[in-house]
């Protein structure tokens, strides 16, 4: 449903995440065309992730996280399927089972009083420490979502740290056959 | 050999190719080698108007009045964004255009060149599709891929932005059927689509008691015989009709089963049998908000059946029962033979129930005014207009206000693309543009611009155009001084407080048109109209007629914003309650 003032009142379907898979020609202004939508008709991205996925056919896949009531998602949906260079849509939540994933860089200010909780913590989550010239810390942790944001929380109440977070990128879990 | 040929050469052989035989534009130095290539070649005739504006609403003219695309040529910068409202409007009402910007040379972009503006990055939202061709080799594979989807599914405006040195390069020219388009890019329905679906929907019709069958501009769009379809069935069904503004003329007015345009000024017997209605069938329509008025008071007892192409109207804010993905022409075509096949039949009794009902709506006579005096009423001036020309072949454009709803209102419409209007965006300056383009597709037709005193003079610099041409095109102007529509606004929503809304300093119209050489006439009472009107259509000559109506006439009935279609105001002695004109006065 729209949200303009015209909006019947009644609509009570309650506000969710979902991922949004969507698949579209590598071409240029692609990614300005989807995210323009978003803005132009104001929905909501609370995370983006684009990248190619096959060289031969030049078709990028754009991983997008929203919010919105399932009327609203709908419309998302059938507004991207309008863009000329787009393939597909796929609500993830919908399809039933994916499994999602996210990579978050963490530079952590260490000194000698916190080193060993920050080092425990890490191993707890299986952040990977990154090697690098300058031989400063920084972890590198992937997983869920949820997972990240527990790490960061925690780490967070040892010591300061800097972070960048790639946001969800997300693939449906549903068996499928080699053909299609 | 080398059959290679230059960017500029490329562009009108695609043109040539198309079946394009003119184009509307305006030269500046971004095009220069295109209009260079354009003067040496013969077939393809080009328009030239006085404001880039003015050459999108013409070839939005052409197109509606034709069916064929509409092209454009304008040059870079400002020559791009002066287009952009005519993009816009052709996006909302679904006209196929294809509109080519020149650019400046590739090393120059992104440098603020002169005249360079981003045309594909400003156009994205208002394009149905775009393209800035870097190849030559590219460009004319964009040309046909950009008339494809300009013209399928739900048809709308693709913009081609060319670098001049794109146009002077050499390439190769691809012909259309070499071109495969991949199906992604296009709605292809298969013929077999939505079967089950529509199956349901002709089941569903024939069991109802009070149907409405609700036409929108999809259905012109699907062509002439998606009209004659609709027609057909609808007589099969023996169910009251009613057209939104740009489906008017799918159902001749004349026709028994018509109750006319519904909406905001529609008409009473429409509205009240939209909101009383037990199934709805939605034909290329889109629940826009002129139309449905307040969204939880809308048929609130109705099964809905919604037929349109493009998906993301379904459901958009209406939900619908049966929605049907498709092209009109071929799902109506469908139904009917289903409901032939299985011999289904309306209740006769409870149809005639349905019929006694409606006709007692129409008995309220909502369109009534009074008549009375020496001062020619607008109402009345499009009446007699509509008396004088029905038996010519005419084709009826409009701005936007007041006078765009009465000649929905009293000009009776038989045939579908006859009757050029800018709903969706509600274009001032439309239609005087959008006339010349029609009589340039129809060169032996009457086209008359219905217009208003304010609207005329947002795209006046066009009498040049119309007069350069010899197209015989007759603005017929309401002129009640004002902005009439938001005088009337003003007065029912804002106490009567007319800010900015009276035209003063108009321009005498009829020095104005004989300034441009073209025929200026007048009637300032009512024995006078008709001798102007009839002057008018017997010059043969660009004409502006400068018909002085009353100046506070209000446009009834009217479903203020915020209410409901059973809250139909009929005059204005009828006021809506306090409480719902506050909440209506936030909307537009």
């Amino acid at each position: 449903m729209n949200k303009s003032v015209y909006a019947s009142p009644d609509q009570v379907s309650e506000t969710k995440r979902h991922i949004l898979t969507v698949l579209v020609d590598n071409e240029p202004g692609v990614l300005a065309r989807v995210i323009g939508m978003f803005s132009g008709r104001g929905y909501n991205i609370d995370s983006l992730n684009v990248a190619e996925v096959s060289n031969d056919e030049n078709i990028s896949r754009i991983t997008i996280v929203t919010h919105g009531t399932s009327e609203v998602v709908s419309q998302i949906e059938k507004q991207l399927l309008r863009i000329v260079p787009v393939h597909s849509v796929t609500n993830l939540d919908q399809e039933g089972s994916s499994v999602e994933a996210e990579v978050a860089l963490v530079y952590i200010y260490i000194s000698d009083t916190n080193k060993k909780k920050v080092y425990q913590l890490c191993d707890l989550y299986r952040a990977r420490k990154i090697e690098n010239e300058n031989n400063t810390t920084i972890f590198e942790i992937a997983g869920a979502s949820e997972r990240v944001n527990r790490f960061i929380k925690e780490i967070n109440e040892i010591t300061k740290v800097e972070i960048v977070r790639s946001g969800p990128v997300a693939i449906s879990s549903i068996q499928k056959n080699e053909e299609e | 050999m080398n059959n290679e040929i230059t960017g500029a050469e490329i562009v009108l052989k695609s043109l040539a190719e198309q079946g394009v035989e003119v184009v509307f534009g305006y030269p500046g130095g971004a095009v220069l080698p295109i209009y260079d290539t354009l003067f040496k070649q013969n077939s393809i005739k080009h328009i030239l108007v006085r404001q880039e504006g003015g050459a999108i609403h013409a070839a939005e003219g052409y197109a509606r009045s034709t069916g064929k695309t509409g092209v454009v040529l304008v040059t870079s910068g400002p020559g791009a964004t002066n287009v952009v409202t005519g993009l816009t409007d052709a996006m909302m009402d679904s006209v196929p255009i294809v509109c080519i910007t020149g650019q400046v040379p590739q090393h120059l972009i992104g440098s603020d060149a002169f005249q360079e503006c981003d045309t594909t990055g400003i156009t994205r939202p208002c394009t149905k599709h775009n393209y800035l061709v870097k190849d030559v080799n590219k460009l004319s594979s964009v040309f046909h891929e950009a008339f494809t989807i300009a013209q399928n599914g739900r048809p709308g405006p693709v913009l081609i932005d060319i670098p001049k040195d794109v146009q002077f390069a050499s390439g190769t020219y691809e012909e259309k059927n070499k071109i495969i388009i991949p199906s992604h890019r296009l709605f292809e329905p298969s013929p077999d689509f939505e079967k089950n679906k529509i199956e349901e929907a002709v089941e569903l019709i024939s069991q109802a008691k009070k149907p409405i069958f609700y036409i929108g501009g999809g259905c012109i769009n699907s062509g002439p015989k998606a009209s004659q379809l609709v027609r057909e069935f609808i007589n099969m069904v023996g169910s009251p009709v009613t057209m939104t503004l740009m489906g008017l003329g799918v159902v001749g007015s004349s026709d028994k089963n018509s109750l006319g345009m519904l909406g905001m000024h529609g008409m009473y017997e429409a509205n009240m049998a939209m909101h009383e209605c037990d199934v709805m069938i939605n034909i290329g329509a889109r629940f826009d908000d002129r139309v449905t008025g307040r969204l939880d008071a809308f048929s609130p007892n109705s099964k809905k059946i919604h037929i349109d192409i493009d998906e993301s109207n379904i459901n958009k804010t209406i939900n619908v029962d049966i929605p049907i993905i498709g092209d009109v022409k071929q799902v109506v075509e469908k139904m009917i033979s289903i409901w032939k096949d299985k011999k289904y039949k309306i209740h006769t009794d409870s149809l005639k129930l349905w019929w006694d009902k409606i006709n007692k709506w129409k008995e309220v006579d909502c369109l009534n005014y009074n008549n009375e005096g020496k001062q020619i009423k607008p109402q009345h001036a499009v009446q007699r207009l509509y008396e004088l020309t029905k038996n010519t072949k005419t084709f009826i454009t409009t701005e936007v206000g007041q006078h765009q709803m009465w000649a929905a209102q009293f000009y009776k419409f038989e045939e579908p693309n006859r009757w050029l209007t800018s709903g969706g965006l509600g274009t001032m300056g439309y239609g005087f543009p959008a006339a010349i383009g029609a009589q340039v597709g129809h060169p032996d037709a009457l086209v008359v611009d219905i217009a208003g005193d304010a609207s005329i003079l947002m795209n006046i610099q066009e009498m040049s155009t119309a007069v350069q041409y010899r197209l015989p095109v007759k603005i017929f102007i309401l002129n009640n001084e004002y902005m009439g529509m938001v005088r009337q606004w003003q007065e029912l929503l804002h106490g009567g407080r007319y800010s900015e809304s009276y035209t003063d300093s108009l321009p005498d119209f009829v020095k104005l048109a004989e300034s441009y050489k073209a025929v200026g006439l007048r009637a300032k009472t009512s024995d006078e109209l008709d001798d102007v009107i009839t002057q008018m259509i017997e010059t043969k000559n660009t004409v502006i007629a400068d018909i002085w109506v009353t100046k506070e006439e209000n446009c009834f009935p009217m479903i203020q914003s915020g209410s409901a279609h059973n809250e139909m105001m009929l005059s204005k002695d009828q006021k809506q309650d306090k409480k719902s004109a506050e909440k209506g006065k936030i909307l537009v």
